[in-house]
């Protein structure tokens, strides 16, 4: 199968500032991708020029096998998208613009209208200025998963979500996996753990990392802590463990998961009375790229 | 006095956003009332002509309506105040009015001032902050317009009287935006309920002032417009009815912060009532879009201009009879409506006004797509499969062909009143539609600059407003000014036929619309290779 978005060396530039520089982006079809980086590293850039918003500088994107700029008619018949800050007309009901978009997309499945209704628990007979920040977003959110399309753009569609909405929108993207491809931005892990089949980290508009957790995890260090029955020796020489704690016979450090190996051997010989080790979470994946100076990233 | 704490800061905010607007405002309301009072020397340099002016002005309906009485014909200062006096009235209560929405409603409803609200601000503070700026803009109107009067050489009473008077408008005007942005929960609405009371307050003069010893002429009393007239600047300068005015601003603005605390921020008083959940059939096109979001303003503006077509033809009558005697008016109407027979003359001047109305209506209808993407409602819209292209057609559409209705329900408004007092309401009406449609080639031409703007520099299209008040002065002051030819001909309007009367002819007319394609085709094309946003 071929890739749903392909992106490499994507740069755009707003005046002075270099929104993109060089990103790198691959979405398989069929996939749930998460697309993770702070405020302002180009997540939003990035998606509006491949939704044809923005004019690329520099570098080549692929959506759906079509150019995002020139083919934008055709493409978008084929996707829906979320803004991550929804605006809508005052005047009109919430009811009326989920119709709207999905006639401008093609058309609606009225079952699944109606059933997202029901599980956001959101009123379509509103105007527009008097939903909550999070029923704006529930507009949309309904509007694109009603949409029959093969690929849904979604900038941190759940911001401003109470998390019994957010488990609902969680529940209603599992429903998809498979179907459809989906391109997840955003800033809450918790989602992302839970729903993508690989993510995207990205940071000043570039990737800094790609690929499964799995792979993810695999580059990152465990935490281990354990009670030994003698003091460890040797252990502070070994290769790849840090910020080594020993406290009499209770040790406590990180260790590169390549290393993983021989630390528990020299934990082994030294007699393990209990032993927690916990993989990363993609918290500290997160925090460890963003707190790396930026020179350390470039380089 | 907790309610209004936090004012002052609000104050300094409000200076800081529109340090360009204001200046902008008053320096151009002021020089605009300068320059033609220094045109005026020379147009009635000597006692004859004033004494002239006098004898036919002073007593024909048509500029009775247009314009209002001429209380003093001897000073250059009392012929300002008759020729420039309502207009001048007319634009500093919409800079009142637009200032009040802008700072309070406009404010609400983007959230913003949610987040001022939360510091220490008192409850009433946001309000009193909008109408001190208002009342603020209002008073240096006034003052500069009185020295720069008296510099020029005019009696300081008169001068500060005329001044003082579009003191007194705009602060009448500040209460009235002060109380609309209360009713409304979009400052959309609240400038248009202004915007009613304005055209309201301009038509209740007309009528009144044209209406003759028997008629209604207590009508102007009721106007704010007309009190600016009451004054009778450089005649009498009576000032005490400058006292209603002020009066009048007092009891708004006390009966808007009364409102203020009655309702919820963020709400209007009107209850929100719920809507349809489904969209109707209409509503799945970009063309759907764009009729329900302008087809409200599209009535307001076609009965608005209806009204005002019909009270103009209402005195139509009246100028064949005064100017039958009066050949050195037909001059000065000559100049605004071209050379005909004089009831023509009249229509096609009125006319002219119309078509300048209805350039107002254009800008507002072109700039609804700059509106639409700044607001970030452009963006979901083009991410389905809208071409940019249709997306902008939609909204266009409804500028160039709405117009075309706008203008036509100005000629029937005439046609049919003028019509029903000759007895030739067919003739008419056809003949007045057809001179009102003739001005769309040049309203079209605004919308195309308007749209050039929107499509290449996004940022300025805020100047379509510039260019329009350029076309109103050239158009209306021109002669008055003593501008050079070519000066006038920058402005599309001075190509337009003075119909009904004059010859029509087709060329400038196929000109202009090449022209407004043209610009149009330049907006289309920055706007498909634009960054949206």
């Amino acid at each position: 199968m071929s890739d749903a978005i392909s992106v490499s060396g994507l740069v755009k530039t707003f005046g002075p500032t270099r929104a993109l520089d060089g990103l790198d982006l691959t979405v398989r079809t069929g996939e749930v991708h998460g697309f993770l980086g702070p405020n302002g590293a180009g997540k939003s850039t990035t998606i509006r020029v491949l939704l044809g918003l923005l004019r690329a500088d520099a570098g080549a994107a692929t959506l759906l096998g079509g150019d995002p700029w020139r083919d934008t008619a055709g493409l978008h018949r084929r996707l829906a998208y979320v803004p991550g800050d929804v605006s809508l007309w005052p005047n009109l009901t919430g009811g009326e613009v989920i119709d709207l978009l999905g006639r401008l997309r093609g058309g609606l499945d009225e079952r699944r209208r109606k059933d997202l209704l029901d599980r956001f628990e959101l009123d379509p007979r509103k105007k527009g200025r008097t939903y909550s920040k999070g029923n704006r977003q529930k507009v949309a959110l309904v509007a694109a998963l009603a949409s029959d399309v093969e690929l849904l753009i979604l900038d941190e569609p759940t911001s401003g979500l109470d998390p019994l909405m957010e488990a609902v929108f969680q529940e209603a993207v599992n429903e998809e996996r498979g179907n459809r491809t989906v391109l997840l931005s955003s800033h809450i892990l918790a989602e992302v753990e839970a729903l993508c089949d690989r993510v995207s980290i990205i940071r000043n508009g570039r990737t800094v990392e790609t690929g499964t957790l799995a792979d993810l995890r695999h580059l990152t260090r465990t935490s281990v802590s354990a009670e030994l029955a003698v003091a460890p020796n040797g252990l502070a020489s070994l290769a790849g463990v840090h910020d080594l704690v020993v406290d009499g016979p209770r040790v406590r450090f990180e260790v590169d998961t390549d290393h993983l190996d021989d630390a528990l051997r020299a934990l082994v010989s030294s007699g393990i009375r209990s032993l927690t080790s916990r993989p990363p979470t993609l918290e500290e994946l997160f925090l460890r790229h963003y707190e790396v100076p930026e020179a350390a990233v470039r380089s | 006095m907790t309610a209004l704490v936090g004012t002052g800061a609000l104050v300094r905010l409000a200076l800081r956003r529109d340090r360009l607007l204001l200046p902008v405002w008053v320096l151009g309301l002021v020089g605009i009332t300068l320059s033609t009072a220094s045109g005026m020397y020379e147009l009635y340099g000597t006692e004859e002509l004033r004494q002239q002016l006098g004898a036919t002005a002073g007593v024909n309906p048509a500029f009775l309506a247009m314009l209002g009485p001429i209380y003093d014909h001897t000073t250059i200062g009392g012929i300002l105040a008759w020729r420039w006096g309502v207009f001048g009235a007319l634009l500093t209560g919409l800079m009142a009015m637009f200032l009040v929405t802008r700072h309070t409603r406009a404010e609400e409803e983007t959230g913003r001032l949610e987040l001022i609200g939360s510091t220490v601000t008192g409850r009433h503070a946001p309000l009193a902050a909008a109408v001190a700026v208002s009342a603020l803009a209002s008073l240096l109107i006034g003052v500069l317009t009185g020295l720069g009067l008296t510099g020029l050489g005019e009696r300081a009473g008169g001068a500060f009287a005329l001044g003082l008077a579009f003191t007194a408008v705009g602060w009448a005007f500040t209460g009235v935006g002060a109380v609309a942005a209360q009713l409304t929960e979009s400052a959309r609405t609240a400038n248009a309920v202004s915007g009613a009371v304005l055209g309201a307050a301009y038509l209740l003069r007309a009528v009144g002032d044209a209406a003759g010893d028997q008629g209604p002429t207590w009508l102007t009393w009721l106007s704010p417009i007309g009190w600016l007239e009451q004054v009778r600047a450089f005649a009498d300068d009576r000032w005490w009815v400058l006292l209603l005015p002020v009066a009048l601003s007092a009891l708004l603005v006390g009966a808007a912060s009364a409102l203020v605390t009655r309702r919820d921020h963020g709400g209007g008083l009107l209850p929100t009532r719920l809507g349809p959940a489904r969209a109707p059939g209409s509503l799945g096109s970009a063309f759907g879009l764009a009729w329900r979001l302008q087809r409200g303003m599209l009535l307001g503006w076609t009965l608005a201009l209806f009204a005002l077509g019909g009270v103009y033809g209402a005195v139509a009558r009246g100028v064949e009879q005064m100017l039958e005697a009066n050949p050195a008016l037909e001059k000065v109407m000559a100049q605004m409506g071209g050379s005909g027979g004089i009831v023509d003359v009249y229509l096609a001047s009125i006319v002219g006004i119309v078509g300048l109305f209805s350039s107002i209506y254009v800008v507002q209808a072109t700039l609804r797509l700059r509106t639409e993407e700044t607001d970030f409602r452009a963006e979901p819209v083009l991410a389905t499969p809208v071409r940019r292209v249709s997306w902008v057609a939609s909204h266009l559409a409804f500028a160039t062909l709405g117009t075309a209705v706008v203008l036509a329900a100005a000629g029937l408004g005439a046609g049919l009143v003028h019509g029903a007092r000759v007895g030739d309401v067919g003739g008419q009406v056809g003949r007045l539609v057809g001179a009102a449609l003739a001005h769309l080639p040049a309203v079209w031409v605004v919308a195309g600059i308007a749209l050039a703007l929107f499509g290449l520099v996004p940022k300025l299209v805020m100047a379509s407003w510039a260019v329009l008040v350029v076309f109103l002065v050239l158009g209306q002051l021109g002669p008055v000014l003593g501008l050079d030819q070519w000066a006038m001909d920058l402005s599309p309007f001075t190509h337009i036929p003075k119909l009904p009367g004059a010859d029509l002819t087709a060329t400038p007319l196929v000109w202009l619309t090449v022209t407004a394609v043209a610009l149009m085709a330049v907006g289309f094309a920055g706007f498909r290779r634009r960054d949206i946003g």
